[in-house]
């Protein structure tokens, strides 16, 4: 059971940078950015592919990195120089992806079983210094999963401390400035075209590096892995916004990595629950949907319970109209 | 410090919906001219504005600010020259960002913005002591969001804004008309103070009369894109709302009464 809920944090502290990817296009950019469903598969097949070749794990994920911003950059120029609308420049980008990413893997899945990872040097070293074994908690994987977690957290909380400067800068503060006004944007003398393009870049390329490390995690890359990604990331988004609070900048980027562990352990209860696996990705767009409906829903609630105080309330007043 | 030449500017060309909006306007301004512009719906006054702001491209003509041919930068690149104020409150400042990041990011009007900091401890104290002279209680609130303002301090913020690094020009464009009377009158009290402080080279375009008399040097008249009315100095001065009547029914040919909120303002 500990293992248990130990795999799923260290899974939510990876997904957790396709978060923060997903917040800086849907909430500082207010971009619904759909190139990550290809980015993180980008990242994913890359490395694996770079890894089963024999590169270095650690260069793959400098790759994937760079794979993914310029996928990024790519839809930003669809979208600022071509002037084609956000949403359809992700999805081109995202369809573009999909044969790039089968000619990058060669096939539609790459396995990784036995080949070294970035977790590998740091599983190996817990496995010889902590004696997990010899006390009787030495799971069969149990030093692996405690290595994705230390590695998702340091990354992950590194890209939160790394972003929350970079978006304190004069440049950041322009691009958080673009996802609320272009006009006056423009009227500061700022390229909104610029901007725009550095927002799409960065949250693609945070994405492909998320898609590298959870290859390497789960051992495989498939062509389709990145299926709902953004749905996913908007779900944890969400649930970081409503559990976390939203007070200031740097706890906002916190509550991303918190939102994706949190919807991973949502995840794993309604499984345990007995939930089909799968009626997953059908879960996850329904609690967006809910989650986004929320203000609209209150709205109705509020008018339903006015309609049914004016009908059936105000008793004391006698009869309510005349 | 203006100088507008020839400037043609017609939207949808070629299409049934063909506007002229400006038909060859020529305007120069002197460094320190306050001119207020008026005119009935679609006589072009926000359309001028717009094209010495670069928003729209002019179809022809040139425009000259200090000396420079701007015609060909777009809004961003002339924003350096330039500090603008529009109708609505909403589009001069970034909501979700807090007074001292906007007033920031107004400090580095046409800069090359980098990697430092984005509003550092020494600017901190300038923006107070700038913000105490709106006499808005705003100085205190620096790290609220701008979204939780009134229409009207927002307003007042997006002047401060425009001017905060001296512009060569400063555009309004009917920048108190969404304004409720009593927060109109202050902000254009705070516009009067603060070109006169600072000598600045202002265009106020206005759909009321009053203010088109009150406020500024010279005054000019638009109709059907081009300008029918020039006035300055003594002449001005003694404008009243009746002559600018007069003056309008003539150039819209005495077939079009101006609007009621021309007449009695807001």
């Amino acid at each position: 059971m500990t293992q248990y809920i130990l795999s799923t944090v260290s899974l939510g502290l990876l997904w957790a940078i396709l978060t923060i990817g997903v917040f800086i296009t849907f909430r500082i950019l207010n971009i619904a950015d759909m190139s990550v469903e290809g980015t993180i598969t980008l990242g994913a097949a890359l490395a694996a592919r770079m890894i089963s070749t024999g590169y270095s794990p650690y260069l793959s994920l400098l790759a994937a990195l760079a794979v993914g911003m310029a996928a990024g950059f790519a839809t930003g120029i669809l979208h600022t120089k071509l002037g084609i609308p956000a949403l359809l420049s992700g999805i081109l980008t995202m369809i573009s992806l999909y044969s790039i990413n089968l000619r990058v893997m060669g096939k539609a899945n790459i396995s990784l079983l036995r080949m070294d990872t970035v977790y590998r040097g740091l599983e190996t070293f817990l496995k010889n210094n902590l004696g997990l074994h010899n006390i009787g908690l030495g799971g069969i994987e149990l030093e692996k999963t405690l290595a994705v977690g230390i590695v998702g957290a340091v990354v992950s909380f590194g890209i939160v401390f790394l972003l929350y400067w970079f978006f304190g800068t004069e440049i950041g503060s322009a691009i958080r400035a673009t996802g609320n006004n272009h006009n006056m944007v423009r009227a500061q003398g700022i390229h909104t075209d610029t901007t725009i393009i550095i927002g799409l870049t960065i949250s693609n390329g945070l994405v492909g590096l998320c898609g590298a490390l959870i290859a390497q995690m789960q051992n495989f890359a498939t062509v389709d892995m990145g299926t709902g990604a953004i749905v996913i990331g908007l779900a944890s988004m969400i649930i970081g916004e409503v559990l976390f609070g939203k007070r200031n900048f740097l706890l906002r980027f916190m509550s991303m990595i918190f939102g994706a562990i949190t919807y991973r352990l949502v995840i794993a209860l309604v499984l345990k629950l007995g939930l089909h696996s799968d009626l997953l990705k059908l879960f996850t767009a329904l609690t967006v949907i809910f989650a986004l409906s929320l203000p609209k829903l209150k709205e109705i609630s509020a008018t339903l319970a006015r309609n049914f105080r004016e009908a059936f309330g105000n008793r004391k007043g006698g009869m309510p109209h005349a | 410090m203006l100088r507008v030449e020839n400037v043609v500017k017609i939207f949808n060309r070629g299409t049934v919906n063909e506007k002229t909006a400006l038909e060859g306007v020529t305007l120069t301004l002197s460094e320190g001219d306050f001119v207020t512009v008026i005119g009935g719906n679609g006589a072009g006054k926000s359309t001028l504005l717009n094209v010495v702001a670069g928003v729209y491209p002019s179809d022809s003509g040139h425009i000259y600010i200090d000396g420079r041919d701007v015609t060909k930068l777009v809004e961003y690149q002339r924003a350096k020259y330039m500090g603008r104020v529009f109708q609505d409150p909403m589009m001069g400042t970034a909501a979700d960002m807090e007074i001292e990041e906007n007033l920031a990011l107004a400090m580095r009007r046409g800069q090359r913005r980098t990697l430092r900091w984005g509003v550092t401890a020494s600017e901190k104290k300038i923006y107070r002591d700038m913000l105490a002279t709106l006499e808005l209680g705003l100085e205190n609130r620096m790290g609220v969001k701008v979204g939780l303002l009134s229409g009207g301090q927002r307003q007042a913020l997006t002047l401060l804004m425009a001017i905060l690094k001296t512009p060569k020009l400063l555009l309004l464009d009917e920048h108190a008309a969404a304004l409720d009377p009593k927060t109109a009158r202050k902000v254009l009290e705070l516009t009067d103070r603060f070109i006169q402080e600072r000598t600045l080279t202002t265009m106020m375009v206005t759909h009321n009369m009053r203010d088109a008399i009150q406020h500024g040097n010279r005054l000019i008249m638009m109709s059907a894109g081009q300008i029918v009315v020039d006035v300055s100095g003594e002449q001005k001065m003694r404008l009243t709302v009746e002559d600018l009547m007069v003056e309008f029914e003539r150039a819209s040919g005495g077939d079009a009464i101006a609007s009621d909120r021309m007449l009695l303002g807001n």
